[in-house]
C-alpha cells in the first residue's frame, strides 16, 4: 500500500547504506507521515548488509540472502529512491543537493550518511586494473570473477577486513599472500600473543603472510602482475586488494564548507554544524571519534531519528565496540583498550596447548578492555561488565574462568558458539538449533536479541541461552550488537531506561499510568505487557498506602491470585509459614480438595501444598474455604515474597544452635504481601548443614553458635548461583532490620524483574555492603520505609477478591448464551 | 443481517480486561480496550489454546497469557512473526450497552 503524500516537509537522505536506512526504519516508527523521504544511493542497488560482504566473498553467502531492503520497501513507505546516483554537491543556502546529472532537489532536513572509502595506497601502478579496495558488491564482484582465470592474489594490510577478504580469495582457490605492515597480525584488536595464535592458525589453512614490510610498487602494464616490497621481494599477483583502512566520505561537507575533521562533526543529537543537516554512520565524527562498525550506528540511527522526528528526547553518548573475525572456526573477540597503561593491571590466562588465550585489562576493579582467542564464551559477559562499569573486586578470583564459573548450570564453557555444529540445540524451552539461528540472523538480517527472539523463539522464554544466542550473532555478524543493559529501554513503547523512568517518577511526582506514559512521551497508547507492568510496580514502590494498583496491568497470576495452567485453569497454594501447617490446616486443606474436586495434591519445593487444576470459577470458593481456616494467600503466583524455608532447628534437632523455626516465621510475617521486581525467596537454616538451602535463596540465614550469617543473592533456578555472605550479626532483631532493609534496597533498586542475583552481579556486593552494612542511617531508613511500606500490603488479596464484588467479576462469567 | 444479543453493560467489562461470554462453540472473549471499543474473539489461542481473555490487553492487541502472542483484536490475526487466527465476532455498543452477533468472522487457523 502506498500512502499518498501530503507530508509537510522534504527529508533527503545521502547514502542508501546501512546508517542511513536504518535511520529511516527508526523514523518510520516515529513519525511515518512527517517527511516525503527522497534516497540517493552511488550504488545501483537497494539496501543490503554490507558486513556480510564477507561470507559472499568466501563463498557462505549469494548477494540475494545479503539484501536488507528492496524496491519494494521504498515502495510500500512512499519513498522514493535514486540508485545509481551520486550527490555531488550541496547548496546550504538554498537547501539544495546536486546529482551527478545536474538535477537538483530541495531539503528541509538533510542527512548525510555517505560511509567511508577503503584507502588506497598512492603506489606506483595503485591505478592498474585488478586494484581494488572491498567496500561494495563492485569490489566483491571483480574479486569473484578474477578468482575464476587466477591464481595469485595479494592482500595489503592485515586488520579485520584483510583477512576477510584473504580468507575469502582463499576459499574461492587462489593462492593468497598477506602484506602487512606491523609485525603482528590485527594489532587494533589483538595483543602480541593473540595476534601470534591467529597467524599460526591461518597459516595451517594455508595463508601466507609477509609481515613488516613496506611495499613499495605494484608491478604490472595492462594489469597487475605483482608486488614489489622495499628489501626487493616480488610477490606474485593476479589481483590486488588494498584493505589498509577506511576515510570517511567527506567531500561533500568540504565542499559546502561543512565542518569536518576526520568526519563531519556532530553533537550528541548527531547534528552537523548546519541546524538542517544531519550526519550518521562511518562519515561522522562524534566527540572525536569516527567509528567504523555497525553497532554505533543502530544506536545513532535511533538518536537522529528521534530528533528527525521532532521528539528530541534522547541523545547519543558514543558507544563501545567490540570485534569479532568472521572466518569460519576462528573465535576472536576484542573490546576496548586492550592494551592498557600503568594504570592498569592485566590477568591473563594462557594456554597455548589448548589454542586458548584470555586477557583483561582492569582498572580499579573495572574492565577496561579484553582480548579472548579460542575459548570467547565469555566474551559478552566481560563486554556487559565492561559497558556497565560493574567492579569486579568482588569476582576476581573467578572471573577469568567466565561466567559460567559462576554457577551458569545452563551450558559450561567448552560450549564456543562458534565451534558448535549447526544441529546444536541451544535454546532447550523452544527446541531452537545453533543452525535455525544462524539462518534467522543472515535470512532476515537480524542485529538485536529481541528480533532473533521473536523470528527463532530461542532465548524467549526462561532466558538461560540469552548469552550463547548473544555470541551466535556476534559470531555470524562479527561484532557485538547487544545494547549494554544500562541503555536498554523498557520496551520498544519508549526509549528511556528503567533507571530514567524510576527516577522521573519521583522527580516529577507522576501518579498513576497514564500520567507518567504522557509526561514520557511514551510511543504507544497505553503500553504493552512488558512496560505497563514494569511501570505499576514502579509506582506501587515509589508511592506506597498512595498509589492505586492498576490490576490490568498484572500479568494474570498477580490478577487472579493463582498461577494459570496450560489448560487455562489455576493453581492454589496458601501460605505455610516457615513451612510449619497444622493437623487443622491440613484437613481444611483435604476438605477444599474433595469438595472442589482438585484433580492434584503436591508438595512444593517450598515447603506448603499446591492445589493444582481449579477453575477459575471456583477460586472465590477456594480461597474463601482456605481462609475461614485461618489461611492466606502464599503469593505463589506473584513478584512478591514466595516461600520462608526453614530447618528444624534448635527446638528439635540435636545440631541446632538457634531456632530457624521462630526466625523464620517471623520472617515470613514481617515480609510476605510485600510486592518486589521479581519473586523474592527467603530460608533459614538453624547450623551450616545449611538443610533450608538458605545459600542459594534472595536472602538466606544460617545460624552459628555466635550468631547468624546474612546471605544474599543466591538463586537456584535457571542460573545456580551461591549466595554471597554479606555480614555476621549476633541478634534476632538485627536478622530482622538487615532482611526488611536489603529488600527494600532490592526494591529501590533494581529493575522490574531483575532477581536478586543479576542485580547483585551488577552492582557488586560491595556496593549493597557500602549502603546497609557500613551505613547504619541508611539501613535503618531503608528498614523503616519497609516496614512503612508493609502496613499497606499486608491484606489478604484472596478475601479482597472474594468478599468485594467488583472485584469478584473478574471471576465470574458475563452471560451464557444458548444454542443460536 | 447480523442477529445481535444484548451480553451487558460496558461497564461490566474494566477497561484494558475483559469478560467471558460463554458461547454456543465455546468460550467468547469479550474486550474493552483502553480507547472504550469492545471486541469479541474466540476464546482460545491460535498457538496452544490459551485463554486470550486472561491476557494484557494493550491497544487493539491482546497478549496470550501462555507464551506471550500479541493478537489483534480487529482482525483476530497473531502478530508476525507468529503465524494463526482466531475467530472474531461482530460487536456493537448502543447507550452502554453491549451486543454481540455469533456470525463469525475468520476461522481458527495456527501451526
Ligand atoms: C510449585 C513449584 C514446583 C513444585 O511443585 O515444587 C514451582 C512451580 C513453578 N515455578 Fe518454580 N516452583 C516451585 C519452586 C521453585 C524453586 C525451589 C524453591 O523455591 O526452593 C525454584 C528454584 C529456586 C529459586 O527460585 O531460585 C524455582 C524456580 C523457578 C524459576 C526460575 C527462577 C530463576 O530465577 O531462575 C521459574 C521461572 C520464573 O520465575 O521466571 C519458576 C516458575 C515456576 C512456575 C510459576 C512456572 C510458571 O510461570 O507458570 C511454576 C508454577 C506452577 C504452579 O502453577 O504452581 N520457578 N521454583 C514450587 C513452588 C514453591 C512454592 O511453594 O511457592
Ligand atoms: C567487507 C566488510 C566487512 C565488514 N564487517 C564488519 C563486521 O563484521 N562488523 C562490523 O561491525 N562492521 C563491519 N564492517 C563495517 C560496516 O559495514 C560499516 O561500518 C557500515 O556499513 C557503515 O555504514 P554506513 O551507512 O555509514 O556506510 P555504508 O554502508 O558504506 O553506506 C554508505 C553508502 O553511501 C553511498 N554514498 C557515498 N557517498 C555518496 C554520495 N555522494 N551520493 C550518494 N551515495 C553516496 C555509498 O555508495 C554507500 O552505499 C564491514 C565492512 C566491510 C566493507
Ligand atoms: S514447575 Fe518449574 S521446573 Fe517444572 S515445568 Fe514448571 S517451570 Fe519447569
Ligand atoms: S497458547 Fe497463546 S501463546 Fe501459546
Amino acid at each position: 500500500m502506498s500512502k499518498v503524500s501530503h507530508k509537510a516537509k522534504k527529508l533527503i537522505v545521502v547514502g542508501n547504506g546501512m546508517a542511513g536506512m536504518h535511520a529511516v526504519e527508526e523514523l518510520l516508527d516515529l513519525a511515518p507521515d512527517l517527511y516525503e523521504i527522497t534516497v540517493f544511493g552511488a550504488e545501483p542497488h537497494g539496501n543490503y548488509n554490507r558486513i556480510l560482504l564477507s561470507l559472499v566473498l568466501s563463498g557462505e553467502k549469494k548477494i540475494e540472502d545479503i539484501m536488507i531492503n528492496g524496491r519494494a520497501w521504498y515502495d510500500e513507505h512512499g519513498i522514493t529512491l535514486h540508485t545509481d546516483t551520486k550527490i555531488v554537491q550541496i547548496e546550504r543556502g538554498s537547501k539544495r543537493v546536486i546529482t551527478d546529472d545536474g538535477q537538483a532537489f530541495e531539503y528541509d532536513r538533510l542527512l548525510l550518511a555517505t560511509g567511508s572509502d577503503p584507502v588506497i595506497l598512492p603506489l606506483p601502478g595503485h591505478d592498474l586494473p585488478g586494484v581494488i579496495g572491498f567496500r561494495d558488491i563492485h569490489d566483491v564482484d571483480t574479486m569473484i570473477k578474477a578468482t575464476q582465470d587466477h591464481k595469485h592474489a595479494v592482500v595489503i594490510g592485515g586488520g579485520l577486513l584483510g583477512l576477510e577478504a584473504a580468507n575469502g580469495l582463499m576459499k574461492q582457490g587462489m593462492d593468497v599472500t598477506v602484506v602487512h605492515l606491523m609485525d603482528t597480525l590485527m594489532e587494533r584488536q589483538l595483543d602480541v600473543t593473540a595476534g601470534k595464535m591467529l597467524q599460526a592458525n591461518l597459516e595451517s589453512r594455508g595463508l601466507k603472510f609477509v609481515l613488516s614490510a613496506q611495499s613499495e610498487t605494484i608491478l604490472g602494464t595492462d594489469r597487475v602482475t605483482g608486488l614489489r616490497l622495499a628489501d626487493g621481494t616480488e610477490i606474485p599477483a593476479d589481483i590486488l586488494v588494498m584493505a589498509v583502512g577506511i576515510r570517511p566520505s567527506t567531500e561533500l561537507a568540504a565542499d559546502c564548507r561543512l565542518h569536518f575533521e576526520r568526519g563531519i562533526v556532530v553533537d550528541d543529537s548527531l547534528l552537523t554544524f548546519d541546524p538542517s543537516i544531519y550526519a550518521i554512520g562511518e562519515c561522522a565524527q562524534h566527540r572525536g571519534t569516527a567509528y567504523g562498525l555497525v553497532a554505533p550506528l543502530f544506536e545513532q540511527g535511533r538518536v537522529v531519528a528521534n530528533h528527525l522526528a521532532e521528539l528530541g528526547f534522547i541523545t547519543y553518548k558514543g558507544s563501545m565496540t567490540s570485534t569479532k573475525l568472521k572466518v569460519t572456526g576462528i573465535d576472536l573477540f576484542s573490546a576496548g583498550d586492550f592494551i592498557g597503561d600503568d594504570t592498569t593491571e592485566d590477568i591473563v590466562f594462557n594456554d597455548p596447548g589448548n589454542g586458548s588465550y584470555k586477557k583483561l585489562v582492569l582498572k580499579d576493579g573495572i574492565i577496561q578492555g579484553a582480548v579472548l582467542y579460542g575459548d570467547t564464551v565469555d566474551g559478552a559477559w566481560y563486554f556487559q561488565l565492561m559497558r556497565d562499569q560493574t567492579d569486579t573486586k568482588d569476582i576476581r578470583s573467578h572471573l577469568l574462568f567466565g561466567q559460567s564459573h559462576l554457577g551458569d548450570s545452563g551450558h559450561g564453557g567448552e560450549n564456543a558458539a562458534a565451534a558448535l555444529p549447526d544441529d546444536a540445540e541451544i535454546c532447550g524451552c523452544n527446541g531452537v538449533c545453533k543452525g535455525d539461528v544462524v539462518k534467522a540472523i543472515t535470512e532476515h538480517n537480524l542485529f538485536t536479541l529481541d528480533e532473533v527472539r521473536a523470528h527463532t523463539k530461542a532465548s524467549s522464554s526462561c532466558g538461560s541461552c540469552t548469552g550463547l544466542v548473544e555470541q551466535i550473532m556476534a559470531s555470524t555478524l562479527g561484532s557485538d550488537f547487544s545494547k549494554s543493559e544500562k541503555e536498554k529501554p523498557v520496551c520498544g513503547c519508549t526509549a528511556l531506561t528503567h533507571e530514567d523512568v524510576r527516577a522521573a517518577i519521583i522527580k516529577e511526582d507522576l501518579k498513576d499510568i497514564p500520567t507518567t506514559m504522557r509526561f514520557l512521551n511514551w510511543q504507544t497508547e497505553d503500553g504493552c505487557p512488558t512496560c505497563r507492568p514494569a511501570l505499576n510496580y514502579y509506582l506501587l514502590c515509589a508511592w506506597p498506602g498512595e498509589y492505586i494498583d492498576d490490576a490490568q496491568a498484572r500479568f494474570i497470576n498477580e490478577r487472579a491470585h493463582g498461577n494459570i495452567q496450560k489448560d487455562g485453569t489455576y493453581s492454589v497454594v496458601p501460605r505455610m509459614w516457615g513451612g510449619i501447617t497444622t493437623p487443622k490446616e491440613l484437613r481444611a486443606i483435604a476438605d477444599v480438595a474433595d469438595k472442589f474436586k482438585i484433580p492434584t495434591v503436591k508438595v512444593t519445593g517450598g515447603q506448603r501444598i499446591d492445589l493444582f487444576g481449579v477453575a477459575k470459577s471456583d477460586l472465590p470458593a477456594v480461597w474463601k474455604d482456605l481462609n475461614d481456616a485461618g489461611m492466606v494467600s502464599g503469593h505463589a503466583y506473584g513478584k512478591s515474597l514466595r516461600t520462608v524455608k526453614t530447618c528444624a532447628g534448635q527446638q528439635w534437632c540435636r545440631f541446632g544452635t538457634q531456632d530457624s523455626i521462630k526466625l523464620g516465621i517471623a520472617l515470613e510475617r514481617m515480609t510476605w504481601g510485600s510486592w518486589t521486581p521479581h519473586k523474592y525467596k527467603i530460608a533459614v537454616s538453624g547450623c551450616p548443614r545449611n538443610c533450608a538451602e538458605a545459600t542459594i535463596k534472595d536472602f538466606g540465614v544460617v545460624a552459628v553458635d555466635s550468631g547468624f550469617e546474612l546471605h544474599i543473592a543466591g538463586n537456584g533456578g535457571i542460573k545456580v548461583r551461591v549466595t554471597d555472605l554479606l555480614c555476621k550479626v549476633e541478634s534476632e532483631s538485627e536478622v530482622m532490620e538487615y532482611a526488611g532493609a536489603f529488600m527494600q534496597l532490592y526494591r529501590e533498586q533494581a529493575r522490574y524483574l531483575d532477581r536478586t542475583a543479576p542485580w547483585v552481579e551488577r552492582v557488586g556486593l560491595t556496593y549493597v555492603q557500602e549502603q546497609m552494612v557500613n551505613d547504619e542511617a541508611n539501613r535503618k531508613a531503608l528498614y523503616e520505609r519497609f516496614l512503612h511500606s508493609q502496613t499497606f500490603s499486608q491484606s489478604d488479596p484472596w478475601k479482597e477478591n472474594y468478599s468485594d464484588p467488583k472485584k469478584r467479576a473478574e471471576f465470574e462469567t458475563l452471560t451464557t448464551l444458548g444454542q443460536s | 443481517m447480523s442477529n445481535w444479543i444484548e451480553i451487558g453493560h460496558l461497564n461490566d467489562i474494566p477497561r484494558q480486561g475483559s469478560r467471558i461470554v460463554e458461547g454456543p462453540d465455546g468460550n467468547i472473549a469479550v474486550i474493552r480496550t483502553q480507547d472504550d471499543s469492545v471486541f469479541a474473539i474466540h476464546d482460545s489461542c491460535p498457538h496452544k489454546q490459551g485463554p486470550l481473555s486472561q491476557g494484557i490487553v494493550f491497544g487493539h492487541k491482546v497478549a496470550c497469557p501462555l507464551h506471550n502472542w500479541a493478537i489483534d483484536l480487529g482482525t483476530g490475526q497473531a502478530q508476525a512473526p507468529d503465524e494463526g487466527n482466531v475467530a472474531c465476532y461482530p460487536t456493537k455498543i448502543e447507550n452502554d450497552v453491549v451486543f454481540l452477533s455469533l456470525d463469525k468472522v475468520g476461522e481458527k487457523t495456527g501451526p
